[in-house]
């Protein structure tokens, strides 16, 4: 190396620079690892350097390298009943960035995937408003569109850890989120195109799937940010993800934002159905539940290293990541702990910040093989900061189901095992 | 926004909103006008119910629970059913109609979630065995926990008070690990390895 950098640095901080790392290797701090023998990976001919690939026509719709089999959604069968009403679980410790991967999002249904062809599907607002209306999907690709990156995360996300830690992994512990790139028409216009009359102060949501699934939803939140998105990450939704429409309810719990949504309907009171009574409420200790608790607070979690995905590389330069969101606006902080919240750091933010968006998180350390307790803590645009599972537990007890952001701990043995545990 | 709208979509007709507008209220607004009584209730049940939620409401496997736990919220292991949990009867009319028997949606005719209605309250030791649920008498039936639920307080119980800068530094003399995944051992196995 005798060029001088061009742009970044003068003559003088490099030579500076250089010096400092040849000090360094005089100490030994920068010694690096020596083959015993010929690495057979670099001195043998392999396949791929001789034989022909496949051509362009092969995968019309391209699908992840073989060799990444392993990373896909999974479910937890003790959890529900069938897999029709169920949930599976987004691999966050296999994934980077702050998008997901539209076929690794995680699935939620309560009556299976409903299958609607595009020109089957019709959506109607009724109710309190000037003109009832029903609309084709082509009436709706004909009103303006917008761009949104949101994550949609299930209100009850690490709703099993409550009363202490019990799935193993970071996918199963907090994978019922995901974070997407939503294309579709504000359903504000949707609304000014029925008319919605004064009284109109809410809206029902309702899908065509078997569940009917419907949720109260608050007038002020309709004409705000809501949307009728007819596209994910480019194209058009997953069958699973509500095809060929579903409402965007941004920041809010992932159970309102309806999929195979067929009917709107504008009232003047909520609904109180079964979504938000029987489920979607959160018990309290006295008996008391708390209902339309809507809002995700701001979370996070590391998922890098996590049980799923161990530390095989031995002491040394480490890579810790994780992800944090809010579903109050950004995440300008995240801090993260090695060893169980006695020292904190701030952690590197990287990627784009956006309004209820998933960020994603670096915090760069030497690990000198010793046993680590590992946190993250988010700090959201409003200065809430994640509490810690017994603050909530402390105002809540531990029958909520919901709504639980607490700070998730990670123990990390000797051998870089990880394991999910609390502490006190 | 565009004055006067885009023109888009069309004017939904009667028949078109009788059809999918199938909602109904706490106040009673739209129910149909219909009864059903809990002896046909009961046998309806058993046929079409029972062997997902028990010929009680007590349930089979981990199909949901419908009757008993009254006077469990507050304890350590709260039993959420029709009749312990549940604020409005409308929500059981209005939740059966739409999406139960599960498999078999819209099923039932107005009469026989009536019915079924009814018999749901009986097992919940809310009427006697000769009760009839009409249009005319449902919102006579309240329902235990009503007044248990109320709005979303986060904003002045938790917000404030997990804001503010965090301790950063010896915010703690030890921590030692109080709690184990691996000793229940729940998880499901790891998944097929990379090829």
């Amino acid at each position: 190396m005798t060029d001088t950098p061009k742009f970044t640095q003068s003559r003088r901080q490099f030579l500076a620079g250089a010096a400092v790392a040849t000090g360094a290797a005089a100490t030994g701090k920068l010694v690096h690892a020596q083959a015993a023998s010929p690495d057979p990976a670099i001195t043998e001919l392999q396949p791929w350097q001789q034989y022909l690939g496949p051509g362009v026509d092969n995968a019309p719709y391209g699908v992840p390298s073989p060799h990444e089999a392993h990373v896909i959604r999974r479910n937890v069968e003790w959890l529900t009943a069938d897999t029709v009403s169920s949930i599976n679980f987004t691999p966050l410790h296999e994934l980077e960035g702050i998008i997901t991967p539209n076929g690794l999002c995680f699935e939620r249904h309560h009556s299976g995937v409903a299958d609607i062809p595009w020109a089957d599907h019709r959506l109607m607002i009724n109710g309190l408003v000037d003109t009832p209306m029903v609309f084709t999907m082509d009436d709706l690709m004909r009103f303006p569109r917008e761009n949104r990156t949101y994550f949609l995360e299930c209100a009850a996300n690490t709703g099993m850890e409550w009363r202490g830690a019990q799935l193993n992994g970071v996918q199963f512990t907090h994978g019922m989120i995901h974070n997407v790139v939503y294309t579709g028409v504000p359903l504000r216009l949707l609304l000014e195109e029925a008319g919605v009359q004064t009284n109109g102060t809410w809206l029902l949501a309702e899908g065509a799937d078997a569940s009917g699934m419907t949720r109260s939803i608050p007038m002020e939140k309709a004409l705000d940010d809501c949307l009728v998105a007819t596209h994910m990450n480019g194209e058009r939704l997953r069958a699973e993800q509500g095809y060929p429409v579903r409402l965007v309810v941004p920041g809010w719990e992932g159970n309102m934002w309806v999929k195979w949504l067929r009917r709107i309907e504008v009232g003047d009171m909520p609904w109180h159905h079964r979504e938000e009574t029987s489920k979607y409420t959160d018990l309290l200790a006295d008996g008391q539940a708390r209902r339309f608790t809507w809002e995700m607070d701001a979370k996070s979690v590391i998922t890098n290293p996590s049980p799923q995905a161990p530390i095989t590389h031995g002491p040394g330069p480490t890579v810790l990541t994780g992800v944090a969101w809010s579903g109050r606006g950004t995440i300008p902080r995240v801090d993260v702990t090695l060893d169980g919240g006695i020292n904190w750091h701030r952690a590197r933010m990287s990627g784009p910040s956006l309004d209820k968006s998933m960020h994603r998180f670096y915090f760069e350390f030497e690990w000198d093989g010793r046993p680590l307790l590992l946190q993250s803590r988010a700090h959201d645009s409003t200065g809430y900061v994640q509490p810690t599972k017994d603050q909530l537990r402390a105002v809540r007890g531990v029958n909520s189901i919901y709504h639980n952001n607490g700070i998730q701990t990670w123990a990390i043995n000797e051998g870089g095992q990880a394991e999910n545990v609390e502490v006190g | 926004s565009r004055d006067g709208g885009f023109g888009l979509g069309r004017a939904a007709l009667p028949e078109e909103i009788a059809a999918w507008d199938i909602d109904i209220r706490p106040d009673g607004q739209g129910l149909p006008v219909g009864s059903g009584d809990v002896y046909t209730g009961e046998e309806l049940y058993i046929d079409y119910c029972s062997a997902c939620h028990g010929d009680f409401g007590e349930a089979v496997g981990r199909w949901p629970v419908l009757a008993g736990g009254y006077g469990t919220l507050d304890g350590d292991d709260p039993h959420k059913t029709i009749g312990s949990y549940w604020p409005y009867l409308s929500t059981v009319w209005d939740y059966v109609h739409r999406a139960m028997p599960y498999g078999a949606a819209q099923s039932l005719s107005d009469d026989e979630v009536y019915a079924i209605t009814a018999y749901l309250l009986y097992l919940n030791d809310m009427v006697d065995d000769d009760f009839e649920l009409s249009n005319e008498n449902f919102l006579e039936v309240p329902l235990r926990n009503e007044d248990a639920f109320f709005m979303d307080d986060r904003a002045t119980t938790e917000l404030t008070v997990f804001s503010g800068e965090p301790c950063m530094e010896n915010c703690a003399e030890s921590v030692s690990i109080t709690a184990n995944a691996m000793v229940l051992n729940v998880t499901p196995e790891t998944a097929v390895e990379a090829v």
